[in-house]
């Protein structure tokens, strides 16, 4: 194989027996197949969108016939409501990116840089809580929200439920455990004489958390600001659970009702997906370095 | 935490090999006390993340527990009753839909660890050799690890749908009596459901090998290599157990999304009707007709002790190294 050989030089690479060259065919005619049956799925639903109904109707789904072109996504943009179920994404996700950095960098420093008598055991709380599935708490943390009294000029459902900021809270508790996990681990690899130096110059924690070690960190940060961009703009759950006017819907959550809206209109259904597909695809072309790492940043300590 | 004290000197096991063997014997750690404006700092830093998540996710969790064990309508918190075991008794003896919601949770479990996780590994073996198009192969398999399952099932709904779904025409049966509603066949969704599920997991099982495939010691296979090993004995006995790391979060990541599931079947039917889960039964409970908040609690107490399981795996192999 040549994975074993490919770090050698060319003397070593004759001594084992095999040279980079080998072809693969067997290896590429599995791969040619895999992508194309991983391509399919979504294939079939950009080739649904791009066909008008009519044509769909005439010919039926499953043919060539007809014209392409892009008016199902201006209809399932403007009948679907993607404006406003878009911008709700953007309330939604930045404030929780914010919060879930600022709080698990806190954290982070705090567990991995001073030593005190629970940090480890601190850690192990935030990292659990991640783990849960979000189901486990959903129950009480709705009944929660519903019994926060807040004025109408504030909230016109009179709690928090139907809110941004409910959503954001359940984003933002669910998503520290796992940030604070990932970035203590970065930060406990950076060397201690980074502190040191500045505990010579009598430089205080607070210094040495926002001044020396967060921008240290700031690979580590970047990488977990792409992932949890995706991870809260892929969120169904939560909004799903505690926002009722459908106008306050992100997205992901509200493509569902989609489903009532077009009604039968499968052309405009994979309009209204492909629409939702786009910006993941665009994060995924500009940032997919960040966020393959970002995945494996987590996942690496084992 | 009373007497929080900073950290000088390296306390990983490397930094202090790192020293100089003829450097002084000092204390392996030379700790000051923090001053009274740090220990403030230090407070604020600790107390307002930990405040967060113990309010909104530890909190809620004990008090799951604690709903599991009362009759609730979910109004008034006036109305909570004692029930002692009444709802568990329930779930376990006479709710119809918990036992097939726990068989298409082991279902799941089974698929993605049988199917999935495999397919996965073996995506990210292939595509760690120096092949042509490795990375053009690997951002088509990566595609669905970026999309919401809430989208997956959305896309997998117009492939199996009954009339003018792409699947029943390929196998030639659509428009026919024989064509196969593949979502709404109770005897056929949970499959169909899974399908639409390792589109996804795979991909991510595949870059996560991938990285610890390229962290495995490339010397290592080289000598097998040359001990004349091929490559199959080279992976199982080398390579795979190398990998033990992640491994272990592979597996931990497996059950735990199978728990998870949710999103996909909620998509499809609401976890009605074939596609029952645990984690939709809790839902279901909450939003559902009469709210019966101690049933749906006791569901959610049995998906809660079923995580643990994993969830302690996963804690004590990675803070196993750390000292308490």
């Amino acid at each position: 194989m040549s994975t074993s050989t490919r770090t050698r030089t060319g003397k070593s690479q004759q001594a084992v027996g095999h040279g980079l060259s080998r072809p693969h065919y067997g290896t590429h005619i599995f791969l040619i197949v895999m992508s194309i049956m991983w391509l399919i799925p979504l294939g079939w639903a950009l080739f649904t969108a791009l066909r008008p109904k009519a044509d769909t109707d005439k010919y039926g789904y499953f043919s060539l016939g007809g014209a392409f072109n892009f008016d199902n996504f201006v209809t399932a943009w403007t009948q679907g409501g993607f404006p406003q179920y878009f911008m709700n994404s953007l309330i939604i996700t930045v404030p929780t990116i914010i919060l879930v950095l600022w709080m698990s960098s806190m954290m982070a420093f705090a567990v991995s840089r001073v030593s005190w008598k629970f940090n480890i055991s601190m850690l192990i709380l935030f990292t659990a809580g991640n783990l849960l599935p979000p189901q486990v708490l959903a129950t009480p943390l709705f009944e929660m929200f519903k019994l926060t009294q807040l004025p109408y000029w504030f909230s016109d459902s009179g709690s928090l439920l139907n809110t941004y900021i409910s959503v954001i809270i359940a984003n933002t508790a669910f998503q520290i455990g796992f940030c604070t996990f990932v970035l203590s681990n970065y930060m406990k690899a950076l060397s201690a004489d980074l502190t040191e130096a500045a505990l010579v110059d009598g430089a205080g924690l607070w210094r040495q958390y926002a001044s020396i070690i967060m921008p240290l960190c700031k690979p580590a940060v970047a990488a977990l600001a792409t992932l949890e961009l995706i991870f809260i703009y892929n969120d169904y759950f939560w909004p799903l659970l505690f926002i009722q006017s459908g106008d306050r819907l992100p997205v992901t959550t509200a493509i569902n009702n989609l489903q009532g809206t077009f009604l039968s209109n499968y052309n405009l259904l994979a309009a209204g997906a492909m629409i939702t597909v786009i910006p993941t695809l665009i994060i995924y072309l500009v940032l997919q370095k960040q966020f393959v790492a970002g995945l494996t940043l987590g996942s690496s300590k084992g | 935490m009373s007497t929080p004290t900073e950290v000088s000197e390296p306390s990983t096991p490397d930094g202090r090999a790192a020293r100089p063997a003829g450097a002084p014997v000092i204390k392996a750690r030379r700790v000051r006390r923090l001053s009274k404006s740090d220990k403030v700092i230090l407070g604020f830093m600790i107390g307002l993340p930990t405040l967060i998540q113990l309010l909104f996710v530890w909190i809620p969790t004990l008090l799951s527990v604690f709903l599991s064990f009362t009759r609730w309508n979910g109004l008034a918190l006036s109305d909570i009753r004692a029930a002692g075991f009444a709802n568990f008794s329930y779930v376990f003896n006479d709710s119809p839909a918990f036992w097939p919601a726990v068989q298409h949770n082991i279902l799941w479990l089974v698929f993605l660890a049988v199917i999935a996780t495999p397919l996965g590994l073996l995506l990210a073996v292939l595509l760690d050799q120096q092949i042509k198009g490795s990375k053009i192969y690997q951002s088509v398999f990566f595609v669905p690890v970026m999309l919401s399952l809430a989208l997956v099932g959305i896309i997998w709904q117009l492939f199996y749908q009954k009339d003018n779904g792409l699947l029943n025409f390929l196998l030639g049966t659509a428009g026919t009596p024989e064509a196969v509603d593949w979502f709404g066949d109770p005897s056929v969704n949970i499959w169909a459901a899974l399908v639409a599920a390792t589109w996804r997991h795979a991909g991510y099982v595949m870059i996560l090998y991938l990285a610890g495939l390229k962290g495995v010691d490339a010397s290592l296979k080289e000598a097998a290599s040359l001990d004349g090993a091929n490559a199959r004995q080279t992976f199982f006995r080398i390579v795979f157990p190398a990998m033990a790391p992640i491994n272990i979060v592979i597996v931990v990541i497996t059950i735990i999304e199978s728990l998870r599931a949710f999103d996909v079947v909620w998509v499809i039917n609401k976890g009605t009707n074939g596609l029952e889960l645990i984690s939709a039964l809790v839902i279901t409970y909450l939003i559902g007709e009469g709210q019966s908040i101690g049933i749906g609690s006791a569901f959610a107490v049995i998906l809660l002790v079923i995580s643990l399981v994993p969830i302690t795996i996963y804690l004590s192999r990675t803070f196993r190294k750390e000292k308490f």
